[in-house]
């Protein structure tokens, strides 16, 4: 739970609303300026592209700040890589890239257990696949696009998860927008929780059913909402909703919480509702074995009707996933758009998912798999304690490899960013509109990839840069042995 | 004294009273003798009756408070009366009428509703034809790929330069692979830029002659992302009605007012933009966008680029050309449909295509002028909410546009391939050719459909199945979803590419014809 403090609540406002005021100054110079300028002939007649305040944020906030965001790397996104340097000649309208590069430490990809760049198994396989299917099958899956790799891949997730039947994608924000509209549409109720990713929404919208809000990981609320609902039926007729889908996330990747899936899970089965459950950034990070939320708070996976993950976080891949029935697997490789349409994953990326999953699974004959999710897992936890004894606000739960760190007011994100990149370490800020407008954060995910080494590297340069930038909200914790010799001393 | 009318009613109510007991005893009198008598006792004594309480009444009237004077106004009786008429129906006007009471749902009421409401199940029941599985390929998906074992040859791969098992492009991927592994791990906003995206957004650019171009990691999300990011509540969009499914769901993301005209029907596009154009007085903050696919993946029809592009420039409009089938293939060194008719590439807005056809890669880009790209860096939801595209891909994309650039024979060797066909193809009994000549999906159609669709695609994907057990030709029929809203005719597409052989095309004609023969 995010803590504001009054008055940095206070700060947060008057310094949007003082750049708010000198966006409208600016904008307000630039009609009179544009004026004066006739317009091009060609333009006359057309609806400019954004009107007006549609594009107010963007031009006067985001621009602002626009190099801390979307920085080009030359290399892998392993635990240490390259940023590209780059330099504005006109206040950061626009960006040029130079040919120099920085190594940075990198908290910020999603590398969790450090397949992203070469692996030892896994890229030799990838090369062989390579060259034996080509990058690509230019095909859909139901005509030519299907080859004896994507048949074991689907046969090894179903296994991993502990689900009959798994079908895969090519792109994680696909496999959401697409498979929604398939399974529920007009007189259905799809219930998300508040802060799901905008693929689910998209994909939700694009159903046509009804859509109800939850408040975030409240399963007391989720019950109310669905007696409503059941009890009123569909708005204006009040005929029976003909089915309901809640869907919720492994873990929230702007909170780093884990979702309460016990208590959601027992609430649905009451109510003889579906689940959808979303990991696509639990699957392969957190669980014993890698095996995701429902392994690590112990749910039967019998129990959620729907499991969707993505390859692009743990496997270095690229790619999605549903895990549900037979019967379901069935019917959405006949009826779903994503197999009807769109080109076939790309074998190397299939192979690169086999082969991370056999690590994992110990299947590849050394124990690097259990290695990596041990590795994480202390990672995670030792860096997420020792940034809350250093005072800063940390959100999220223990074992999540993601850990968001609160800025809130807009000009420490900026701050932040910058001052870390000359200390050369990586980090990824995140504004509105990703997350509500005062609660402005510093996101680290940690690798499995990371050392001992690179994470106190890492937390030494955070709290130079936190004590500079002032976003130490909670007092610091003193270290132990100081407390004790100083007693000694009195 | 009683007043005149009152006194005349009186009067009336006597005689009254001794009509009807007149009457009454002229309608007794049938009845019986006995009766009659008792009847007309009983009648004297009612009239009795009545003519006491009238003259009560009229002495009542008569009384001197009748003749009160109140603040100089006569007040006679029937004023009071009158008076307390009207307070009566005041009270009633001013009371509630009558609900009855809304009493919420008790909790056990709602316990019960939750227990028997019964929920679908998830999927319909499982059909035969879901649980048909598709061939499953054990090499590359080139000209020539190995099914079950066989050597078939593959007429179902958009493989249309053949670039499928080149070498080049090969290598440039195992060196992508080494340098930067297979994913990118992250959105393009968060560390997931990686060097060669921007080199290939600036190699595809440079191509088509833009000034700038993007990136997506899918190719079917290119459109339905790039569409909500242009087109909002209120705006209009014109659009043909054979459009694939991704644009169909961008456009319904974009909550936009869609109009559709008929497929590739100008005189219908001309007289919808003409309705449209006559009925909007808003037109300063409405936008307004026709969304055409270069060459259809429905019907194989290519788009009279250069009509359309006449029609936009009256009415003001502005175009979203879909050329995932069309680009590196149309036009004499492949930069597509404005090549083709000659149209210079700044009068069309956007342009998207999905790059896993003639570029033999993954992913899509979206190209047209500067303000066009940079908005979508932002708004655009597959872009921003997304991985980025693996960078092998990406490098890949970068190879084959070189190819393609060094090499432009390629595509006389596919237009070349496509006549063959259209030859080899002409005579099939059953099966007519609706595509363009120049399209590389060549599209067939029953000459005489079924009638229904479930029906039609049955019987081609029977024939379908034969020509590959039989002949060892790979061919597919057209697949449709529940959720697709086009309506075109289904048929067979065959695929053609640059890397197949003059005696593949004739090995694909004559088993059709032959199968074609035997079935229809």
């Amino acid at each position: 739970m995010v803590r504001l403090p009054y008055v940095t609540a206070l700060t947060t406002l008057f310094s949007y609303g003082l750049l708010f005021a000198f966006g409208q100054l600016r904008d307000f110079f630039r009609k009179i300026i544009d004026w004066f300028k006739s317009t091009s002939k060609d333009l006359k007649g057309y609806a400019p592209i954004c009107l007006g305040l549609e594009d107010f944020y963007t031009r006067r906030l985001y621009l602002r700040i626009q190099d801390c965001f979307s920085r080009p790397i030359a290399s892998a996104p392993d635990a240490w890589f390259d940023v590209v340097e780059r330099y504005s000649k006109d206040n950061n309208k626009t960006l040029h890239r130079t040919s120099k590069t920085s190594k940075c430490l990198n908290l910020g990809s999603y590398n969790y257990l450090g397949f992203a760049a070469a692996d030892e198994y896994c890229t030799p396989r990838v090369i062989e696949s390579l060259k034996k299917y080509s990058p690509s099958t230019c095909s859909i899956r139901v005509d030519g696009g299907t080859t004896d790799l994507h048949t074991e891949l689907e046969f090894l997730v179903a296994r991993f998860v502990g689900k009959p039947a798994a079908i895969t994608f090519g792109m994680g924000y696909v496999t959401n927008s697409a498979i929604i509209p398939v399974l529920i549409g007009k007189g259905g109720l799809i219930i998300s929780d508040s802060l799901n990713h905008n693929s689910i929404v998209n994909g939700a919208r694009g159903s046509g059913a009804a859509v109800r809000v939850f408040q975030h990981n409240n399963a007391p609320h989720l019950e109310e909402v669905l007696r409503e609902q059941i009890a009123e039926g569909q708005p204006r007729t009040h005929r029976p909703w003909k089915k309901i889908i809640v869907i919720v996330e492994g873990i929230y990747s702007m909170e780093g919480e884990l979702c309460q899936l016990p208590e959601i899970i027992a609430v649905c089965k009451k109510y003889k509702v579906y689940t959808y459950l979303d990991e696509a950034h639990s699957i392969g990070a957190v669980g014993k074995s890698g095996k995701g939320v429902c392994e690590l708070l112990g749910v039967d996976p019998a129990d959620v009707d729907i499991m969707m993950g993505t390859f692009t976080k743990s496997f270095g891949s690229c790619g999605g996933y549903i895990a549900a029935s037979k019967e379901i697997v069935q019917y959405l490789k006949h009826a779903c758009p994503a197999q009807l349409y769109a080109t076939s994953m790309s074998p190397p990326a299939v192979q690169q998912v086999i082969s991370a999953l056999k690590v994992i699974l110990g299947e590849d004959g050394s124990s690097r798999g259990a290695q990596k999710l041990a590795q994480i897992r202390e990672n995670s936890n030792f860096f997420r304690s020792e940034l809350k004894k250093m005072g800063f606000e940390v959100l999220g739960d223990n074992d999540s490899p993601v850990m968001p760190i609160m800025l809130y007011n807009p000009a420490k994100i900026p701050a932040f960013s910058r001052d870390c990149l000359k200390q050369n370490v990586a980090v990824v800020t995140v504004a509105f509109p990703a997350t509500p407008l005062l609660l402005a954060r510093a996101r680290i995910c940690i690798s499995a990839a990371h050392s001992r080494e690179d994470l106190l590297k890492g937390l030494e340069v955070i709290s130079k840069v936190g004590d500079l930038v002032g976003i130490k909200y909670f007092p610091a914790e003193p270290p132990k042995h100081g407390h004790q010799a100083h007693k000694k001393v009195d | 004294m009683i007043p005149s009318h009152l006194k005349s009613s009186v009067g009336d109510s006597k005689e009254d009273a001794g009509f009807s007991a007149f009457g009454l005893g002229l309608e007794l009198e049938r009845r019986g003798a006995l009766e009659s008598l008792k009847v007309e006792v009983m009648a004297s004594a009612i009239v009795n009756a009545t003519t006491a309480v009238v003259e009560w009444a009229s002495m009542a009237f008569d009384a001197p408070f009748a003749d009160a004077v109140v603040f100089g106004v006569h007040v006679d009786g029937h004023l009071v009366v009158e008076v307390l008429l009207i307070a009566v129906i005041l009270f009633q006007l001013t009371r509630k009428s009558y609900k009855p009471p809304k009493k919420p749902l008790s909790e056990k009421e709602i316990d019960d509703l939750c227990e028997e409401w019964v929920p679908e199940p998830l999927h319909p029941p499982i059909t035969e034809e879901m649980k048909v599985e598709p061939p499953t390929l054990e090499s590359a998906a080139g000209p020539h790929t190995v099914i079950d074992g066989k050597e078939v040859v593959n007429f179902a791969s958009s493989n249309y330069l053949g670039l499928i098992g080149n070498e080049t492009i090969i290598d440039s991927c195992v060196a992508s692979l080494e340098k930067y592994g297979v994913g990118s791990c992250g959105p393009r906003g968060f560390y997931g830029t990686i060097d060669v995206h921007l080199d290939c957004e600036k190699r595809i650019a440079k191509f088509m002659g833009t000034p700038d171009s993007i990136l997506y990691s899918y190719g079917i999300s290119t459109i339905f992302s790039v569409i909500p990011a242009f087109c909002k509540k209120g705006d209009i969009i014109v659009v043909d009605e054979g459009v694939h499914w991704g644009v169909q769901n961008g456009l319904y993301l974009s909550r936009s007012n869609v109009v559709y005209f008929k497929h590739n029907d100008m005189a219908s596009l001309e007289s919808t933009l003409e309705k449209l154009a006559h009925g909007n007085k808003q037109a300063e903050k409405v936008r307004r966008y026709i969304v055409v696919e270069a060459l259809y993946q429905n019907s194989g029809q290519i788009a009279p680029l250069n009509d359309i592009v006449r029609l936009k420039e009256k009415y003001r409009f502005r175009i979203i050309l879909e050329e995932s089938h069309s680009f590196g293939v149309l036009g004499n060194t492949g930069r597509g449909l404005a090549e083709l008719y000659g149209v210079p590439i700044e009068k069309i807005d956007i342009i998207t295509a999905g790059m896993g056809n003639a570029l033999a890669t993954d992913g899509g880009f979206c190209t047209g002028n500067a303000r066009v790209v940079d908005h979508q860096r932002l708004s655009s939801s597959g872009y921003v909410f997304s991985a980025s595209l693996p960078p092998y891909l990406a490098s890949a994309a970068v190879a084959a546009v070189n190819y393609l650039e060094d090499n432009p024979s390629v595509l006389m060797t596919l237009r070349r391939n496509i006549h063959l066909l259209w030859e080899g193809l002409s005579d099939v009994p059953g099966l007519m050719i609706v595509s363009d000549p120049l399209s590389p999906i060549v599209f067939l159609k029953l000459k005489n459909s079924t009638g229904s669709l479930k029906n039609d695609l049955e019987l081609l994907n029977k024939i379908a199945e034969r020509v590959l057990k039989e002949d060892s030709v790979f061919i597919v029929s057209t697949k449709r979803s529940v959720l697709d809203k086009c309506r075109l005719p289904v048929g067979i597409r065959v695929f053609v590419s640059a890397g197949h052989t003059e005696s593949d095309i004739k090995k694909v004609s004559e088993s059709l014809r032959r199968v074609a023969t035997e079935n229809l």
